[in-house]
C-alpha cells in the first residue's frame, strides 16, 4: 500500500464522518414533522400521496396495526413484482425483446427487491425488459428502503414515548422517506453519475463494430436512475449482471467514490438522527462509533490480506475479478463497506478475493447487518445487540437493566433473541443442506474449501438482505431460488416483527428518570461492551463453519494447495 | 380489507412516481445536460460507432495493443467474471499460460516482471483499461509488426504517456490507459491503411 491508498480512505471516512450530522440533522426535521427546505419543494406531493391513497395522516397506530399496514404493503409489492416478470413477454418497453422469466426466478427476485436484499440470481441485460427494470425494481428499491426507515422510527417512538402505545402511522413514514431523503437524493446522485458516464436512455442495445471488425453488442437503459437508488437505499441490486463492476454503471474512479460513500451515507447519517430524537446526540455518536470501530477492523483485515503474497501467483496484486480504474485499494474497501451495510452492490467480484478478505465480507454480513447495515435495518439490527447488552450488564451488576431510561424486561430479551437467532439459524440450517445434496452441489464453480465458501456466503447473503454473492455459484435453479427466497423472507420479517414488538412494549413503559446507579450507555465502556457482545455471539454462532471455509482455505493456499 | 386497499393505492401511486415519473425526469435532465455521455459514451470513426470508450474490446492481432483477459471475450451480453477463488487450479493454469504467452508474443525476457491484470480476468469482462507499464511492455512487439521507424517508435511512446490518465482529480482511482483510445490513435501513427500489415 502506498500513501495514496492511506489518503482515499481517509478521505472517504471524513467524508462520511462530516455527512453524518449534515444529513442526520435533516432527517431528523423530516421524521419529527418540523419545517425543512425540502418541504416547499415536495410538500404538495405529500399530500398528493395521501390524497391519491386515501390516507388520514394524523391517525397514529399500536405495534399490531403498524406491522399488519407493513406486511400488506410488502405482500403487494411482492405479487406485482412477481405478475409484471412473468408475464414480461406481453409488456411494452421490452426492446431487446426478453421472454417472460421462469416462476421460480420471479418468485425469488420478487422476494429479493421486496426485503431490500436485492440477489439477483439473473443477468440484468439478458433477463429483464426496462419495464420491468423501471416499474417493478427502481419502485421496490425505493419502497424497501422506506420500510425500513419505517421500522426503525417506530422502534424510536417506543423508546422514547411516555407510556403510549401509539407508535406513529406506517404510510405517513413510508411517504415521508420516499419524498424527502430518498427522492431528492437519488435525482441528485443520479444526474452526477450521468455526468461521469453512467448510461441513462431507452435505446434499443447498440451494435457496433470494433476496431478489428467484429460485432459488439452495447447494452443500453435506464441505468443511472437506478443505480442510484440501490447505492442509497442499501438495494444494491445492478442494472447489468456484473453490477458496479460495469464500467457502464460505474465509470470512473469518481463515480466508484460517489456510489461508495452512497452506500453508507444514510445508514451512517441516521445514527445521528437517532441520537437527536431520543433526545441525546451522545447516543447515537456512541452507535455510531462502534459501527466504525467493527468497519475499521474488517478493513484492516481485508486490505492486509488483499496486500500480502499470494504464493500461487507469484506474489503479484491479485487483479482476478477487479477492474484497473478501482485497483486493489478501492475494490477492498467497497467490498467491506457493501457487506457491511447489507447494500450487496460490487465493484469487484468477492469469489475471486483472497480468502480472507472474503472471510470478512462474509462475516459482516453473519453478525446480521448491524455494522451501518441497512437503511433502517442496520440501527434496528444494532439496536436489537443494544438490548442484549444492555440486559448482560445488568445481570452482571445485579440490577434491572435500563436502556434509555425503559426497563429491558424478559419480553424484550425474548423477542431480541428472536431476531438475533432466526438470520442465523437460516445461513447454518439452509447452508448445511446445500453442502449435502446434489441440487446444492450441482452449483458450484470452485471447489475445496472455496467451494463450501460458496454456499455459506449465498446463504448469509439472504438472510442478511444483503445480496452479494460469491458469484461463481450457479443459483439460478429451482433449489436454489426457492431456499435463497424462503431465507430472505425469515432474515426480513424474522427480525422486523420482533422489533416492532419490543418497540410496542417499550412504548406502553413509562420511563425512569436517570440515577447515579444507572448503567450508561453512551461511553467508551459502553461502545466496549457493545462490540464485545457482537464479536462473541456472531463469533460463536459461525466460527465453526468459516474454519471450514475461508479458513482453512486461508492455510491451504499459503502451502500451495490448488483445487 | 381496508389496509389492502390502501396499500395498493399508494403503491401505484409509488409506481408511477419512483417507477415512471423519477427515471424519466432524470433522462430529461441527462439527456440535456450530458447528451453523450447517456447514451453510452460511442466513439464514432468514419460515420460508424466503433465502440464505446467506455467498454472494453478483444484485440488478438499482433498489430494493436492488447485489452485484459476477459471471461467473456469482451462479449457484453452478459456481462462477467470467471469467479475463480484464490486455489482455483484453473485459475492458476490460466494463469501461467497467458503469462508464458505475453512474454513470447512481445518477445520479453523470461523474467520480466507483467502487471497482474494482463493475466487475470477483470470483474466486468469489459475493462477498457490497462497500466500504462502493460502499454509499455507492448510497444517492441508493435513496432515490429508495423514495420515502425524509430521515429514512429518514440512518437508511440509519447502517444502512451500522453493518453495516460493520472488518478482522477489527483486524488481517486489508479493510473492507467484505455486501450481502445490508444490503437485509435495507433492506426492514426501508421499514417497508411493497416489492412497492408
Amino acid at each position: 500500500m502506498t500513501t495514496f491508498d492511506y489518503f482515499q480512505i481517509i478521505l472517504f471516512f471524513t467524508a462520511l464522518t462530516a455527512l453524518t450530522p449534515l444529513l442526520g440533522n435533516f432527517m431528523y426535521k423530516v421524521f419529527t414533522g418540523q419545517k425543512h427546505f425540502m418541504l416547499p419543494v415536495f410538500g404538495w406531493l405529500e399530500k398528493l400521496t395521501y390524497g391519491a391513497s386515501g390516507i388520514d395522516p394524523r391517525k397514529e397506530t399500536d405495534w399490531r396495526s403498524y406491522t399488519f399496514n407493513l406486511l400488506i404493503f410488502n405482500l403487494s409489492g411482492l405479487v406485482f413484482l412477481f405478475l409484471i416478470q412473468v408475464f414480461q413477454g406481453y409488456l411494452p418497453l421490452n426492446p431487446a425483446n426478453l421472454p417472460n422469466v421462469s416462476w421460480h426466478s420471479a418468485f425469488n427476485t420478487a422476494v429479493s427487491f421486496m426485503t431490500n436484499t436485492n440477489w439477483q440470481g439473473y443477468a440484468g441485460e439478458t433477463t429483464l425488459s426496462y419495464f420491468v427494470q423501471m416499474i417493478g425494481l427502481t419502485v421496490q428499491n425505493f419502497v424497501s428502503a422506506a420500510t425500513g426507515l419505517a421500522v426503525i422510527l417506530a422502534l424510536i417512538r417506543g423508546l422514547s414515548n411516555k407510556s403510549s402505545e401509539k407508535l406513529g402511522n406506517f404510510w405517513v413514514d413510508l411517504t415521508r422517506s420516499t419524498l424527502y431523503v430518498l427522492l431528492p437524493l437519488s435525482i441528485l446522485l443520479s444526474v452526477t453519475l450521468v455526468g461521469q458516464g453512467v448510461v441513462q436512455n431507452f435505446k434499443s442495445y447498440d451494435t457496433v463494430q470494433t476496431l478489428e471488425g467484429q460485432e459488439q453488442i452495447l447494452p443500453m437503459g435506464p441505468a443511472a436512475s437506478q443505480i442510484a437508488i440501490k447505492q442509497l437505499g442499501t438495494n444494491g441490486g445492478g442494472f447489468f449482471n456484473t453490477n458496479s463492476a460495469h464500467p457502464f454503471e460505474n465509470p470512473t474512479p469518481f463515480s466508484n467514490f460517489l456510489e461508495m460513500l452512497a452506500i453508507l451515507l444514510i445508514p451512517s447519517a441516521f445514527t445521528f438522527t437517532y441520537g437527536k430524537m431520543v433526545g441525546s446526540v451522545r447516543q447515537g455518536w456512541t452507535i455510531f462509533s462502534a459501527m466504525l470501530i467493527l468497519l475499521l477492523t474488517g478493513l484492516s483485515i481485508s486490505l492486509y490480506a488483499e496486500y500480502s503474497a499470494n504464493p500461487l501467483f507469484g506474489n503479484l496484486p491479485l487483479m482476478e475479478g477487479k477492474e484497473t480504474r478501482f485497483g486493489i485499494t478501492n475494490s477492498v474497501l467497497w467490498a467491506t463497506s457493501t457487506s457491511a451495510a447489507s447494500n450487496g452492490s460490487v465493484n469487484a467480484m468477492h469469489d475471486s478475493l483472497s480468502p480472507l478478505a472474503g472471510m470478512v465480507a462474509m462475516i459482516n454480513i453473519m453478525l446480521g447487518e448491524i455494522i451501518f447495515g441497512g437503511v433502517g435495518a442496520g440501527l434496528y439490527g444494532m439496536i436489537i445487540f443494544v438490548i442484549i447488552t444492555v440486559f448482560i450488564a445488568g445481570l452482571m451488576v445485579g440490577r434491572t437493566p435500563e436502556y434509555l431510561g425503559k426497563k429491558i424486561q424478559a419480553f424484550e430479551v425474548q423477542m431480541a433473541m428472536i431476531a438475533i437467532l432466526l438470520p442465523n439459524l437460516v445461513i447454518l440450517v439452509f447452508s448445511a443442506i446445500a453442502s449435502v445434496s446434489s441440487a446444492g452441489l450441482s452449483g458450484l464453480n470452485n471447489y475445496g474449501p472455496h467451494g463450501l465458501s460458496e454456499i455459506l456466503y449465498a446463504y448469509s447473503s439472504a438472510a442478511g438482505n444483503n445480496g452479494s454473492a460469491f458469484a461463481g455459484l450457479n443459483a439460478n435453479t429451482v433449489f436454489y431460488n426457492l431456499t435463497l427466497g424462503i431465507g430472505m423472507l425469515i432474515g426480513r420479517f424474522g427480525v422486523i416483527i420482533p422489533v416492532l414488538a419490543i418497540a410496542g412494549s417499550l412504548g406502553n413503559k413509562n420511563v425512569t428518570p436517570d440515577s447515579t446507579g444507572t448503567f450508561r450507555t453512551d461511553n467508551w465502556l459502553f461502545i466496549g461492551l457493545l462490540i464485545s457482545v457482537i464479536l462473541i455471539v456472531g463469533g460463536l454462532t459461525h466460527f465453526p463453519a468459516l474454519s471450514l471455509g475461508p479458513i482453512v482455505e486461508h492455510i491451504l493456499m499459503n502451502q500451495h494447495s490448488t483445487f | 380489507m381496508k389496509t389492502l386497499i390502501t396499500s395498493i393505492r399508494i403503491l401505484l401511486f409509488f409506481t408511477v412516481l419512483t417507477g415512471v415519473v423519477y427515471p424519466l425526469l432524470v433522462t430529461v435532465i441527462v439527456q440535456l445536460a450530458f447528451k453523450d455521455k447517456a447514451n453510452g459514451s460511442l466513439i464514432i470513426k468514419d460515420n460508424k460507432v466503433i465502440g464505446s470508450e467506455l467498454i472494453g474490446q478483444q484485440f488478438d492481432s499482433t498489430i494493436y495493443f492488447s485489452s485484459r483477459p476477459s471471461a467473456i471475450s469482451y462479449n457484453p451480453l452478459p456481462s462477467g467474471a470467471s469467479n475463480y477463488g484464490p486455489t482455483n487450479l484453473k485459475l492458476i493454469n490460466a494463469f501461467n499460460e497467458r503469462k508464458t504467452d505475453f512474454i513470447r508474443v512481445n518477445r520479453l525476457n523470461s523474467r520480466s516482471e507483467i502487471p497482474s491484470e494482463m493475466l487475470l480476468a477483470s470483474a466486468s469482462g469489459l475493462d477498457p483499461h490497462i497500466s500504462p507499464k502493460a502499454a509499455f511492455l507492448q510497444v517492441n512487439r508493435i513496432a515490429i509488426a508495423r514495420h515502425f521507424n524509430s521515429i514512429q517508435r518514440s512518437m508511440l511512446n509519447e502517444t502512451i504517456e500522453k493518453l495516460t490518465e493520472k488518478p482522477q482529480f489527483l486524488i481517486f482511482g489508479e493510473e492507467r490507459i484505455n486501450v481502445l483510445n490508444l490503437n485509435i490513435v495507433l492506426d492514426k501513427l501508421s499514417f497508411s491503411d493497416h489492412s497492408k500489415y
